[in-house]
């Protein structure tokens, strides 16, 4: 698989990347998990305000071949949903890593960005 | 992995085309081809495409007393069937159970085949010969012999009656016909599991590359096991293993259309069946739609009206040609009304849907 990995993002051992705007981090899945998911119809994603935990599911993607969890990177409250994917969940398959990005979280501590896996780390898994 | 898989004559092919390979029922079959599991469902659906389901079992009884064996083992009628004519029908247990949903094709007064599904070859078989015994006839599985090429869709005919003879073209639903594709012997049988129009062709193992690739070359794109679930379900077409198994029996699960119990030879199972027909069954397998934009899959539970748990959806996903999410599900027969809610429970979710009579999706006559 030709798995693309950004250099200048972060990521879990469960296929999502995180990358820092400011004082929020942004969260999608990877071009890997894309590529095992097949065609996505569905993101479902909580609502601003909600409160996630690192290593919990936050949401689900449904691709026509199953269904995923998704997990939350790091602990904090979600300030933002792409609900441009309700709509157009596809864009998750054409573009996971900017227009398929999914929340927005406000983390209860910035430094755990940093403890998040590096490109390099990452691409050992996939 | 692949090494304990079994492969079908055109496996090689499917990683030539770039498939994604998956471990199904004991094979390493293609899920997707490179245009994905949506584009492949609509190929089909506005076009035609070609599936590989070779893996599927072939077994063949030849003699005198063909007939008299193979109505003993299924509950369909098929004393009816003229030579190049086919049925769908399912075998029981003696409890009434099916052991496998398959289709007997006659190919002469003497010599019948049904073709059976890939994960119960072995079962299957076993089945057939204990119940048999002592008929005028030879069983043979001749799986391995046979390559089973499907091509579904609107376009499906016209392209296998172009390639392999124009008379292909007048050969009737359930029917099957002889011609040739590229100098190959086929047998073309007019039976699908998509809900669209098309052929099931049976091609001789050693060639199967050789007619794949010509239907490929025709422009008919390949499609994987993924888009097959996906147009069944909306076709509403049972999965054996997810919406029958051993443990139902066809009248409950909408088969009774099948059963014929007054043919003159009881088939095997014929008594439990009876007295499913008499006294009505307990639980049916209906079909529904998900009311919001939620994706149902299978092994979800039903809710009654208590809360608690009181049937399982057997089959559910995504319906790419008639939207949203689609499924069937096992439930007490009090239940099982057209139109009414059904409660789905999901993932900690409850998930309103709406029951839903006949095929979801029926192709343009």
């Amino acid at each position: 698989m030709s798995s693309n990995v950004p250099a200048d993002l972060r990521y879990t051992k469960d296929h999502e990347w995180a990358r820092r705007e400011g004082d929020v981090v942004v969260v999608g899945i990877t071009s890997h998990a894309v590529e095992q998911l097949g065609d996505i119809t569905l993101v479902t994603l909580p609502d601003a305000g909600t409160k996630v935990t690192a290593g919990e599911r936050f949401g689900d993607v449904d691709s026509v071949k199953a269904v995923s969890e998704l997990y939350a990177p790091l602990s904090g409250e979600i300030v933002e949903k792409n609900g441009e994917l309700d709509a157009n969940p596809e864009r998750v398959n054409d573009d996971p890593y900017t227009a398929g990005w999914m929340i927005k979280i406000r983390p209860a501590n910035a430094a755990d960005f940093d403890a998040l896996l590096d490109a390099a780390a990452y691409e050992k898994l996939v | 992995m692949s090494e304990t898989l079994a492969h079908t004559p055109l496996h090689d092919a499917h990683v030539e085309l770039g498939a994604k390979m998956v471990a199904f029922g004991g094979w390493h079959m293609p899920i997707q081809y490179s245009a994905g599991i949506l584009a492949e469902h609509r190929a089909v659906r506005e076009k035609c495409g070609i599936f590989d389901v070779s893996h599927m079992g072939e077994i063949d009884f030849r003699g005198p007393g063909a007939i008299a064996c193979v109505q003993k083992l299924v509950t369909n009628d098929i004393g009816k069937l003229t030579d190049g004519r086919a049925a769908y029908t399912v075998t029981c247990h003696e409890h009434g159970g099916i052991v496998d949903d398959c289709i007997v094709y006659r190919f002469g007064p003497e010599y019948l085949r049904i073709v059976v599904n890939a994960a119960n070859i072995a079962k299957d078989f076993a089945h057939f010969r204990r119940y048999g015994e002592g008929a005028d006839c030879t069983i043979e599985d001749v799986s391995p012999q046979w390559a089973l090429i499907a091509v579904q869709g609107p376009t499906a005919v016209a392209l296998v009656a172009g390639l392999a003879g124009a008379a292909l073209g007048d050969v009737p639903s359930f029917g099957f016909g002889s011609g040739q594709i590229r100098g190959v012997d086929i047998v073309a049988a007019r039976t699908g599991y998509t809900g669209e129009d098309g052929f099931e062709l049976f091609v001789p193992a050693a060639d199967a590359v050789t007619v794949w690739r010509a239907l490929l070359e025709a422009g008919a794109p390949p499609i994987g096991l993924g888009a097959r679930d996906t147009l069944r379900l909306e076709a509403r077409l049972s999965l054996y293993g997810n919406d029958i198994d051993d443990t139902t029996d066809p009248i409950s699960a909408g088969l009774g259309w099948v059963v014929k119990l007054d043919k003159g030879i009881a088939c095997i199972g014929h008594d439990a069946l009876a007295a499913v027909k008499l006294n009505g069954p307990t639980r049916k397998l209906v079909g529904f739609r998900v009311l919001d934009r939620s994706v149902v899959r299978d092994g979800a539970d039903i809710l009654g009206d208590d809360d608690a748990v009181v049937g399982r959806v057997s089959s559910g996903g995504v319906a790419p040609t008639v939207g949203g999410s689609v499924g069937m599900a096992w439930v007490p027969t009090a239940m099982a009304k057209t139109g009414a809610p059904l409660r789905v429970s999901q993932r900690g979710r409850v998930i309103a849907a709406e029951q839903v009579a006949g095929p979801f999706y029926r192709r343009a006559k």
